[in-house]
């Protein structure tokens, strides 16, 4: 049985840590607010430019020549994965589940005799990856988005990736990332950035909507130059999007990560406290019965 | 839907939707000349070089707003400006964007490599076009 003072000791340290859990806690809250609000404004953007890419990409079908963004290389025998994953720890499974989705996937494709690349955004990724595809990492973003996550980010890494493209270093891109549901709950998502995969038409759409897309637009300039200037364009708003969503979900996951540990550490006070007053008791009782014993003995 | 003889106006950026609002006409920046746009316009997607949007309402000109660039989907009722960075006219602070440039001046001095170079040079070439705007 541990002394007293060891057991005081202990409470104390269990006590300091629920207050930085459950500060922590407050502070993820705070945070996740803001990044869904961010995240719900940039959604106009990313539609409108999804919907202009869509008569675009339309109009252009099974034309020759068109941007090997859009149409591929013609092979898929180098995939790049983007790991988005957070730069910080203490939010539970976050980064874990993603890593492991990354990992599936990557022995997949080896397995199918792919080469696979990694290009880490965030520092938990790297660290994780770096354990066995050490070599594979092509490259990493690390505190991105610190303070404040800007567009500017997002066009950073895009800006790599195009140019890494351009040089002919991979043929296939997927972003592997955490979809906001909810505070609880985040979903991991694939999602092929290159050859750009275009979003099947919205069922159910307004009318309006609808006839916009089947119409014929006219082009200021050419179709393939304003296709050539959209892409990478867009490759930046789906990074944006992600960067966004995976700031949210980290938020959320820490929030309830932290909220789980608040709790847990309530419950080993409570069980550290019990024990603390019965070794007391038991040290008292103890205490007197030598003295009556004593007494006795005379 | 837009109201009788007019045009829905949006001006989205990537961080948020700066305007959405019906009014008379839209003089834009296309890549290959100003184009205004009247409400039932023909179906136009056009690239957008870093100048002014005007916005005209009730016969004046309502609003100026400086956009570096980006793409415009016009339609018969709807004018959409997704625009990389957006200021209105009247908001540019002269003094910030010359020290802006100064800075990038020296960056291009600086520049290693050519994409660098590039890269500074159309912020630059951006940062001009928003002077010459405000003066």
């Amino acid at each position: 049985m541990a002394s007293l003072k060891e057991l005081r000791s202990r409470i104390a340290s269990v006590k300091s840590t629920q207050k930085i859990t459950s500060a922590m806690k407050m502070v993820a809250a705070a945070k996740l607010k803001r990044a869904q609000e961010q995240a719900e404004a940039a959604r106009p953007y990313a539609e409108r430019m999804e919907r202009m890419l869509g008569s675009l990409a339309a109009s252009l079908a099974g034309r020759a020549g068109v941007s090997p963004m859009l149409a591929g290389t013609g092979k898929d025998d180098v995939h790049l994965i983007v790991v988005m994953t957070s730069d910080r720890g203490l939010c539970g499974g976050f980064n874990t589940t993603i890593v492991r989705r990354a990992r599936i996937l990557a022995r997949q494709l080896t397995g199918d005799g792919k080469t696979v690349k990694f290009l880490c955004v965030g520092r938990k990724g790297r660290d994780q990856l770096r354990r066995d595809w050490r070599d594979a990492i092509a490259d990493s973003f690390l505190d991105i988005g610190r303070p404040t996550l800007e567009f500017a980010n997002a066009d950073q890494v895009a800006q790599r990736i195009t140019d890494m493209f351009e040089a002919g270093e991979f043929d296939v891109c997927t972003l592997i990332y955490n979809r906001f549901k909810s505070a609880i709950s985040q979903i991991v998502t694939d999602q092929q950035l290159i050859p750009f995969a275009l979003p099947e038409a919205p069922a159910g759409g307004d009318g309006d909507e609808a006839s916009g897309s089947t119409a014929v637009y006219e082009y200021e300039p050419e179709e393939a130059e304003i296709l050539e200037a959209l892409l990478p364009r867009n490759l930046a708003v789906q990074i944006y999007r992600g960067l966004l969503e995976s700031t949210a979900s980290e938020h959320g996951a820490r929030m309830t990560a932290m909220d789980n540990a608040t709790r847990n550490a309530g419950d080993m006070i409570g069980k550290l406290t019990m024990t603390y007053n019965r070794t007391r008791q038991a040290q008292i009782t103890k205490e007197l019965i030598e003295i009556i014993s004593g007494a006795e003995a005379l | 839907m837009a109201e009788e003889g007019k045009v829905e106006f949006e001006l989205v950026s990537p961080e948020q939707l700066l305007v959405s609002e019906a009014v008379d006409m839209v003089v834009v920046p296309g890549a290959e000349g100003d184009f205004g746009v009247l409400p039932r316009h023909s179906l136009l997607i056009s690239e957008v070089r870093p100048g002014v949007i005007q916005v005209h309402d009730g016969g004046a000109v309502k609003d100026r707003i400086f956009v570096a660039g980006g793409f415009c989907e016009v339609t018969g009722e709807r004018c959409t400006v997704l625009a990389e960075i957006a200021v209105p006219v009247e908001d540019i602070d002269r003094a910030k964007i010359e020290a802006e440039l100064k800075d990038l001046r020296e960056d291009v001095a600086d520049a290693k490599s050519e994409e660098a170079r590039a890269a500074v040079d159309a912020r630059i070439k951006v940062r001009e076009a928003m002077l010459a705007v405000a003066a």
